[in-house]
């Protein structure tokens, strides 16, 4: 799930201060679950626009906005609508509004931010346990990932900021990572692991593979592209 | 004699911090390095402390040895990748630095641009690892060096850090990646000190003690709250707040310590933090 929050509504007025007509998009999907681009947030937009002078040419909220597919499908009929505005203003995470982007020609403006979660995944969501590094150190450090909870991802040890096992930033929301990896390892009598050098991390792993390029929807996309080139 | 002869030789060394200014008036550092010339063994140029934007560590380090001061040039790895870290390794030889410490650094949250984007690609240990490899005339991305550096590396340990020992298993990193010597953070229990000596033994590395020359008994209760590893004991802190001339005590009190632990360790570093013109009277008062 994508969190997103709304923008002010400064910021928003700030995007479409040259712009007359706006077509608005939201999201049924985790826009919705958030109550920032769900239906009622849509209709409340259209409100808070027209009170500023905006003429809201008409709105609509997709399934998933994220399914570019989808959003073509879903705004065609709205195609007039559209043409008749001078941009669009899309309630939902970065992805929807980049799909909405690549399958209309106009400006999409957003309206929210979509907050980091870094790596607040799975259905474990109290605190972000991994960030997709590519490179699993948890071996090393009893099962505790120092990219995560370190608040500097250090990966051999703690540094010298923690005091009373609190973290030097934010101490009162954020335990010292190493300190946890210390005494869990501690508590397993395996202490001989934080002896062991860390080398560098290879950061190039944190890039998406080649690999997961090459499964079908990357090549429809790709397809497609060539496609539209010709 | 260098500051690494000099350790080698046995002689009991001083070294003291000279912080950058946060702009480009180097006339108080100028004054500061004139006062401590020939009075200590080397100087420490703090890499824009606490996260503070100022002037660099680098050309700080080039200036006061223009001074005729012996510079340690000290490197965090908040603010640069193991390219621009590595780059600045080799910018420092050229230059004629040769003692370089490496630490991690503290976090961009804690300083003066808290919105910047914190790096830590490499820590304090790969730095160190880094630092080593260049003077094996490679680099870390494994490529020959034309001409490779060489340098006096050290590192930094908390001896009051509760607890301890995740301080020293980092600690037998550091030397086992290259650490040539240890200044601690700040240490006002020569008990505590003491024990720590013992445990660290084995690791063979010459350690200079730190201490933070106090300025009020306010100070001392603002680093006990808010300093990380540093704890000033009630009693010192009373002696502080009774005294009426506190210059005047605070020099007494770090000459003090100074003699209470310098039977135990290598050297002192001594961190005055904005009183450096302080620091030749505390060496004198500790009969150094």
């Amino acid at each position: 799930m994508l969190i997103s929050e709304l923008k002010p509504m400064d910021e928003i007025l700030g995007y479409l201060k040259d712009d007359k007509k706006v077509f608005i998009v939201g999201c049924k999907g985790c826009a919705e679950v958030c109550q920032t681009g769900g239906e009622p947030q849509v209709l409340e937009m259209k409100q808070k626009l027209q009170e500023a002078g905006k003429q809201v040419t008409g709105h609509t909220v997709v399934d998933f906005l994220c399914d570019r597919a989808l959003v073509k499908l879903r705004l065609m009929p709205h195609e007039a609508e559209i043409i008749d505005s001078d941009s669009l203003l899309v309630m939902t995470c970065g992805v929807g509004i980049q799909a909405t982007a690549a399958v209309v020609d106009k400006i999409t403006h957003p309206a929210c931010n979509t907050v980091g979660v870094g790596g607040a995944r799975g259905e474990w969501r109290g605190s972000e346990r991994c960030r997709e590094c590519g490179d699993c150190l948890l071996d090393m450090t009893g099962g505790i990932c120092p990219i995560t909870a370190c608040s500097k991802s250090l990966i051999n040890g703690q540094c010298g900021g923690a005091k009373d096992g609190r973290c030097e930033v934010e101490p009162d929301v954020r335990e010292c990572g190493w300190q946890l990896i210390y005494e869990r390892l501690k508590k397993l009598n395996r202490l001989d692991k934080m002896k062991e050098f860390v080398p560098p991390k290879a950061y190039s792993k944190m890039e998406p593979p080649k690999r997961l390029r090459s499964t079908i929807m990357w090549a429809l996309e790709e397809q497609d592209k060539e496609a539209v080139t010709q | 004699m260098s500051l690494k002869d000099k350790l080698a030789s046995g002689k009991f060394v001083v070294t003291t911090e000279v912080g950058p200014p946060k702009g480009v008036d180097i006339q108080e550092m100028k004054e500061n390095s004139e006062i401590l010339k020939g009075k200590v063994d080397a100087v420490n140029l703090t890499d824009q402390q606490s996260s503070v934007m100022r002037l660099g560590s680098m050309a700080s380090s080039l200036l006061v040895k223009q001074w005729g001061l012996e510079p340690i040039f000290q490197m965090t790895c908040r603010d640069r990748n193991r390219i621009a870290l590595e780059s600045d390794l080799l910018n420092a030889y050229v230059m004629g630095v040769e003692n370089v410490l490496c630490l991690t650094g503290d976090h961009v949250s804690l300083g003066d641009h808290p919105d910047a984007k914190p790096v830590f690609d490499l820590d304090s240990v790969s730095l160190l690892a880094a630092a080593r490899e260049l003077q094996q005339g490679r680099d870390l991305g494994d490529k020959e060096l034309k001409g490779a550096p060489h340098f006096f590396v050290g590192a930094s340990v908390t001896p009051g850090a509760d607890p301890v020992e995740p301080q020293i298993l980092k600690m037998e990193k550091k030397v086992k990646a290259g650490a040539q010597f240890f200044q601690t953070q700040a240490i006002y229990e020569p008990a505590k000190f003491e024990q720590f000596m013992k445990a660290v033994k084995h690791l063979n590395v010459p350690i200079l003690v730190g201490i933070v020359v106090l300025r009020s008994a306010a100070m001392a209760r603002f680093m006990n709250k808010n300093v990380a590893g540093v704890s000033v004991p009630e009693a010192l802190i009373d002696e502080m707040d009774k005294a009426e001339n506190k210059a005047k005590k605070s020099t007494e009190i770090a000459a003090r310590l100074i003699n209470e632990m310098k039977g135990m360790c290598q050297g002192v570093h001594i961190m005055a933090i904005g009183m450096e013109k302080r620091v030749p009277g505390i060496i004198e008062a500790a009969g150094l």
